[in-house]
């Protein structure tokens, strides 16, 4: 379970997040909708914990635990992981290589024994067929070179790989076609599960035809303003934020 | 703290503890007295055992030497080295050439151990080590012993130290010694051609493929005492050799003086590949201390079809002060220089290459990656050129640097002259910083910061590490990550 308590956040003297409150139960698909600059790509950096973001007050906490005073990569062995809403390039070092080197460092932190490199590779060339990524993409640099779409859908096969407990898909909808979109939305549902829950950030209620949540949440000025249920997704798409522009501000 | 600032702080906290090949070994020794004359001169060369001739020339060259200045055109600055300050010659004493490795002092074959350096032929062939590579290793001013010599001589291949080519090869010696680099050719060739002490020697006769690698071991042991070692390979027609050598030194507070200079000669349609893991003390976190590698090494690639492909990491030393060039003289011929160079704490490296472009349809590649973290400066200095009767010479360069924090600086100086108009020289070079949000983006997949930088500069050095022998990549792997981080590796 993911508890965020009157979070506050600035960067460089700007408060971006003002008092955001969300609790996601386990098992929980939570959806994530809002304005453009409102802060929904801010909350994820700050729960897989990017420096720079200066928190001021409040708490999140997983299952009990405070991410806030662990490191990114402490958070990720804790079960944290977030689809970038723009993944980066890591020139020369190809794919399964880091497969290989993030899996192992997570497990090491666990406490686990490395997994040897064929039982990874058998797991990595599974988890890319179920995303139709061509094998031979696994050799080349990591996202150097990927199309924007190729890029999300190497997130997700991380995620599948990586099996986290809660995972963060910030904009993973934005530059996918048709078939990818419900391809990567397969994959994303192949992972649910009573144990694992998932914050989707999103800008179309298309996406979540296809993975479909258990809650909306209405994110302006740096807070939740509005929760419910999957209807609300559609309300939004008819009415957009013209209501909750003027009642966060 | 941002995850750059934090590597920044971690590679800064590096010192001396993490040189961990900077133990010293505890032998006697048998030194000439400090400084240089023409008489330490005779007596490094009757200790070695000199032909007359080879006496003459080493005099010839004191001689040259002392009409010579320091050059001061590099980007390093170091005080002035005191040259009478210096012992140009320490052995170990126990043999004046071993015959066999039960004649070497244990105390050295421990060390060879230390430094991973199987010298017992059975050892090599009962480990794990599948290819085998035949070894010289020098330790001081001599060279205690190389293995495989008998198997090599199967093949024709001579694999021995250079003294003892002086006296068993002379008309080889006399032949090819300062053909490519001249006893003239600058400060500390000279230098090292009126005292070299120590280095191999390989002949790989027409038409033979070495049947393994050949590598050479340096170790500096001895306070004070400078390394002037001396390299000849000679691939004559048709045939192949790869050729690796390593070098370390004990951790002391003053500074290590290393002039060595290495000559390749490749006759036509022959091959050699010369890597270099380069790994001498770098000095401690304050900047005391380290090697000055003031090293000349250059390849003529003379007869038709010849290549000479020159590899290098360079983690270590002090300063380092060198440009493996080569004389592209033979028509299609083809000459190779790739390099790595990490520099961190106070270290000043300024390294490149020359290709120098004589024959017709000649090509060459340079590939060139610099890291500079801590406080160090970074320089890649090359010269391509081509002679007027160089047609259609070829050539390609691409120069990246990379940059761990903000204190460091990162240089490049390429100097391009074509006296044809058929040549094409291309030049690329890039400088970047490792980004933070690359930092985050690893760190969140579940790497530590430290295994972050080790991997993303593991990519942006993987084309060069491509080009050393199996076994020497992952070595030189690990020496990047252990000299950026200390704890990675
Ligand atoms: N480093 C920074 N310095 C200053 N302002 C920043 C910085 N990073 C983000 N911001 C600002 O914070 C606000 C929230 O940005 P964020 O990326 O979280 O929005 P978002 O909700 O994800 O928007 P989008 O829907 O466009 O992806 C924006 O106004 C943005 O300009
Ligand atoms: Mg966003």
């Amino acid at each position: 379970m993911l508890e965020i308590r009157n979070l506050h956040v600035q960067i460089e003297d700007k408060k971006i997040l003002n008092g955001l409150t969300l609790t996601v139960n386990d098992g929980e698909v939570a959806a994530i909708m809002g304005p453009n600059g409102s802060g929904k790509s801010t909350l994820s950096y700050v729960i897989a914990g990017k420096e720079d973001y200066e928190v001021l007050d409040g708490e999140v906490l997983l299952d009990g635990r405070n991410l806030l005073e662990m490191d990114p990569n402490e958070r990720a062995a804790a079960g944290v992981f977030l689809a970038f809403q723009y993944p980066l390039e890591i020139p020369g070092v190809a794919t399964m290589s880091f497969l290989k080197a993030a899996l192992n460092s997570q497990r090491k932190a666990r406490g686990e024994d490395e997994l040897s490199t064929p039982e990874l590779m058998k797991r990595v060339r599974g988890a890319a067929e179920r995303l139709q990524i061509p094998q031979d993409m696994l050799k080349r640099a990591l996202n150097v070179g990927f199309s924007g779409g190729e890029k999300k859908r190497m997130e997700i096969l991380q995620m599948a790989l990586l099996e986290p407990k809660f995972c963060i898909l910030d904009e993973t909808d934005s530059g996918l076609d048709i078939d990818a979109l419900k391809i990567v939305s397969d994959g994303v549902n192949a992972l649910r599960g009573d144990k694992r829950s998932f914050l989707v950030i999103t800008h179309y209620q298309r996406l979540l035809n296809y993975i479909v949540p258990d809650t909306v949440h209405v994110m302006a000025n740096g807070r939740v303003v509005k929760s419910g249920g999957k209807e609300l997704a559609l309300e939004l798409e008819a009415n957009g934020y013209a209501d909750y522009r003027t009642q966060a501000a | 703290m941002p995850a750059v600032q934090e590597t920044v702080e971690q590679v800064r906290a590096i010192d001396v503890d993490q040189y961990k090949y900077g133990f010293v070994t505890d032998i006697e020794v048998d030194k000439a007295p400090k400084g240089l004359n023409e008489d330490i001169v005779r007596f490094i060369s009757a200790k070695k055992g000199d032909p007359e001739w080879m006496t003459e020339w080493r005099l010839e060259a004191y001689r040259r030497w002392l009409t010579m200045r320091e050059p001061t055109w590099a980007r390093v600055s170091y005080p002035p080295i005191d040259f009478q300050d210096q012992y140009y010659y320490a052995a170990p004493k126990k043999q004046a050439g071993p015959k066999s490795l039960d004649e070497i002092d244990p105390a050295i074959l421990e060390t060879y151990k230390k430094l991973g350096i199987p010298l017992r032929e059975q050892e090599i062939l009962a480990g794990v080590q599948t290819s085998r590579v035949a070894v010289d290793a020098v330790f001081d001013s001599v060279s205690v012993v190389t293995t495989f010599k008998e198997e090599l001589k199967k093949a024709g291949v001579i694999f021995c130290s250079i003294s003892e080519a002086i006296r068993e090869h002379p008309e080889l010696v006399r032949k090819y010694l300062g053909s490519v680099v001249p006893v003239t050719d600058n400060f500390y060739a000279t230098l090292n051609s009126a005292v070299f002490t120590d280095g191999s020697f390989v002949y790989v006769p027409e038409g033979v493929r070495c049947p393994m690698e050949l590598s050479t071991y340096f170790r500096i042991n001895e306070k004070n005492t400078g390394q002037f070692e001396r390299t000849l390979i000679i691939a004559d027609k048709g045939s192949y050799v790869s050729y690796l050598e390593g070098c370390t030194a004990p951790q002391r507070d003053e500074n290590q003086l290393h002039a060595a200079v290495v000559e390749l000669i490749a006759l036509d349609d022959a091959e050699i590949k010369y890597s270099t893991v380069q790994n001498w003390y770098p000095g401690d976190a304050e900047g005391r201390g380290g090697v000055y590698n003031f090293v000349t090494k250059r390849g003529d690639c003379r007869g038709r079809n010849s290549k000479i492909s020159w590899t290098q990491v360079e983690t270590g030393s002090a300063i380092t002060w060198k440009y493996p060039s080569c004389i592209l003289r033979g028509d299609n011929s083809r000459g190779e220089f790739y390099s790595i160079a990490v520099s961190n704490g106070y270290q000043q490296v300024d390294s490149g290459t020359k290709m120098i472009h004589l024959g017709r349809n000649t090509t060459s590649r340079i590939i060139s990656k610099g890291i500079s973290a801590g406080r160090s400066q970074n320089t890649y200095r090359g010269l391509v050129s081509a002679h007027r009767k160089a047609a259609n010479a070829r050539n390609f360069t691409n120069c990246d640097s990379l940059l761990i924090g903000d204190q460091c600086g990162a240089h490049t100086v390429p100097y391009i002259e074509a006296k044809t108009a058929s040549a094409v020289f291309e030049h690329e070079a890039t400088t970047s910083k490792i980004s933070e949000d690359q930092l985050f983006y690893c760190m969140q997949r579940g790497l530590s910061a430290e295994e972050a930088t080790a991997l993303i500069v593991n990519g942006f050095v993987k084309d060069v590490l491509q080009q050393l022998p199996m076994e020497f990549a992952v070595e030189a792997q690990k020496l990047i990550s252990i000299s950026l981080e200390g704890s990675v590796g």
